[in-house]
């Protein structure tokens, strides 16, 4: 790999304010998200760390009445850029999502298979590509005798892995996961921990949870979002970016060791 | 030691009354409909020969003994049902389904407000009124009576049949499923094309169907548009035969050989809703695994 692109798998958020309507939801957002590297994002409900993951590939503004401002650069490249068509920046920033959500009436093969047809990509091209990011998601082996059934005919977990696969197949830059673990069983989400880890090496990813253990477990860096009650209207604000063992361990900001301690949140 | 809370004898009394009262109201509801069904199979059941089935209308033919025999069979009204819904429902499927999907994919405008508020009049519109404007605006300017007059006429009726149902469904599709594919860079005329009525489309179906069956058994509009006609026709500019108007017509006739077929002409009719039903609905069930 060269440093172009280690570069490009780079996401970097500047004064990025998400709003609802005409209500700010996050104080404004300056983060570097690393290359090739598990970023957490951690804080308790209603902090908008979920609001903030889904501006990072556009998904916040399908909500009505939600923008964005500021910037979100991918590499050197805003995504919010005029010109820059939203459908484009979603193919290249993958996303999971809280619940398993994989196509109802289609087969895992074309679940897969799904955002390769929208690139347009050759029938052989597809069975080789839905074959490769079912295996980089470790869920080949139990479904490749299975390919044409239903998408639910899987387990929660295994739903997840194919969401996963889905996501992996467009070959992203930077892969966003929205509480994947949330609705799954501890077997469930070690084995996506596992996967994450595995899918580092290729992927920038950030991971949103609820879950600090698992926070502490797989993400190389954290940030801590909190709920700041000063204003007159309740603001989430990201109090503190590090390296996961120092957030954990060694937190600069008051209301980090609170939360993570248990006393807030 | 487990005891009962004191007012649970009370309790029991009130559940089984209010049981027994919404088995009551079942059974009530559908006394009915059994009734119905089961008298129009008794009566046309004896009418369904080969005869009823290959034969249009024939005259009375008064025979030995003064009985009246041979009334012939509903062929005709067979076709001109077949043919005046199929052609209503050509019109109307395109129609109400691409307007359901702009109320249901872009809800928030002033425009689907109005359209909602239009098919729900729509829907509440006497039947004979759909019939009379047809009549006015077709029947009379081209000074001809018409299977396609009445075709556009239950266009015009099945229309917010289909637009409400196939809304109502569309927006029963969980936004985790759009999400999913917007997620992926899918533009939203492929998320609703692909994804989202896929997804519904047991439910537009079932709307589609309540649509055939609403219009099959329309009459009041085909008296004032379709006419009717004593043999098979296929001509779509002239009038036409209809099976309810052939229950109809026949049931009021001094010929009991005719009342039998208005009988039988009815059951042929729901035979049809019925057979249309399960045939719609097997040939596109969900065959994934």
């Amino acid at each position: 790999m060269n440093t172009q692109t280690i570069e490009s798998q780079q996401v970097t958020l500047k004064q990025l304010k998400p709003f609802y309507g005409s209500v700010q939801a996050v104080q404004p957002v300056d983060a570097t998200i690393r290359p090739r590297s598990v970023t957490a994002i951690i804080g308790p409900s209603g902090c908008g760390k979920s609001t903030v993951l889904r501006c990072i590939n556009r998904m916040h503004e399908t909500i009505a009445f939600a923008r964005v401002e500021g910037q979100v650069l991918l590499g050197e490249q805003d995504i919010y850029a005029r010109g820059i068509a939203a459908q484009a920046v979603r193919r290249r920033i993958g996303m999971v999502f809280q619940q398993p959500n994989p196509l109802k009436m289609l087969s895992i093969f074309e679940n897969v298979a799904v955002g390769l047809r929208l690139e347009g990509y050759s029938r052989a091209a597809i069975a080789e590509r839905v074959e490769q990011s079912l295996q980089a998601a470790a869920l080949w082996d139990e479904v490749k005798d299975k390919l044409d059934y239903s998408g639910l005919a899987l387990s929660g977990g295994q739903q997840q892995r194919l969401c996963i696969a889905r996501a992996i197949a467009l070959q992203p830059e930077v892969l966003l996961l929205d509480e994947p673990c949330s609705a799954l069983d501890p077997v469930s989400t070690y084995k996506i921990e596992e996967l994450l880890v595995e899918l580092k090496q290729r992927y920038t990813i950030v991971i949103v949870t609820h879950n600090m253990h698992q926070a502490a477990r797989i993400a190389d860096r954290t940030m801590v979002f909190m709920v700041d009650r000063t204003q007159a209207r309740a603001l989430g604000v990201l109090v503190e970016e590090d390296v996961t063992t120092t957030i954990f361990t060694a937190p600069s900001d008051r209301r980090t060791e609170e939360y993570i301690s248990g006393r807030v949140g | 030691m487990i005891t009962q809370a004191p007012n649970y004898s009370r309790r029991k009394w009130a559940d089984r009354f209010m049981r027994g009262l919404t088995v009551g109201a079942t059974t009530l509801a559908l006394i009915p409909l059994f009734l119905i069904l089961g008298y129009v199979v008794l009566r046309g059941a004896s009418a369904l020969n080969l005869a009823f089935f290959t034969q249009a209308y024939e005259p009375p033919v008064v025979g030995a003994g003064g009985a009246i025999g041979n009334a012939g069979g509903v062929l005709h009204g067979i076709v001109g049902s077949l043919l005046i819904v199929g052609l209503a429902l050509l019109m109307a499927l395109p129609i109400g389904i691409l307007a359901a999907i702009f109320l249901a994919e872009y809800p928030a405008n002033s425009v689907a407000t109005a359209v909602r508020f239009c098919t729900d009049v729509l829907s509440a519109a006497p039947s004979i009124i759909v019939g009379v404007v047809a009549y006015v605006l077709i029947v009379q300017r081209t000074h001809q009576f018409s299977a396609l007059a009445g075709s556009v006429a239950l266009t015009v009726l099945i229309i917010p049949v289909i637009v409400r149902t196939t809304e109502e469904m569309l927006k029963l599709v969980p936004s985790t499923m759009r999400e999913a594919a917007i997620a992926l860079g899918a533009p939203k005329w492929w998320v609703t094309l692909t994804v989202v009525i896929p997804t519904a489309l047991s439910g537009i179906i079932t709307g589609v169907l309540l649509a055939f069956a609403r219009a099959t058994g329309e009459t009041a509009p085909l008296l004032l548009t379709v006419l009717g006609n004593n043999n098979v026709s296929f001509k779509l500019l002239e009038p036409m035969a209809a099976l309810p108007l052939l229950t109809y017509k026949y049931t009021d006739t001094p010929f009991p050989a005719q009342n039998t077929l208005a009988w039988g002409s009815a059951l042929v009719l729901t035979i049809l809703v019925l057979s249309v039903n399960i045939l719609v609905r097997w040939a596109t069930r969900n065959r994934m695994k």
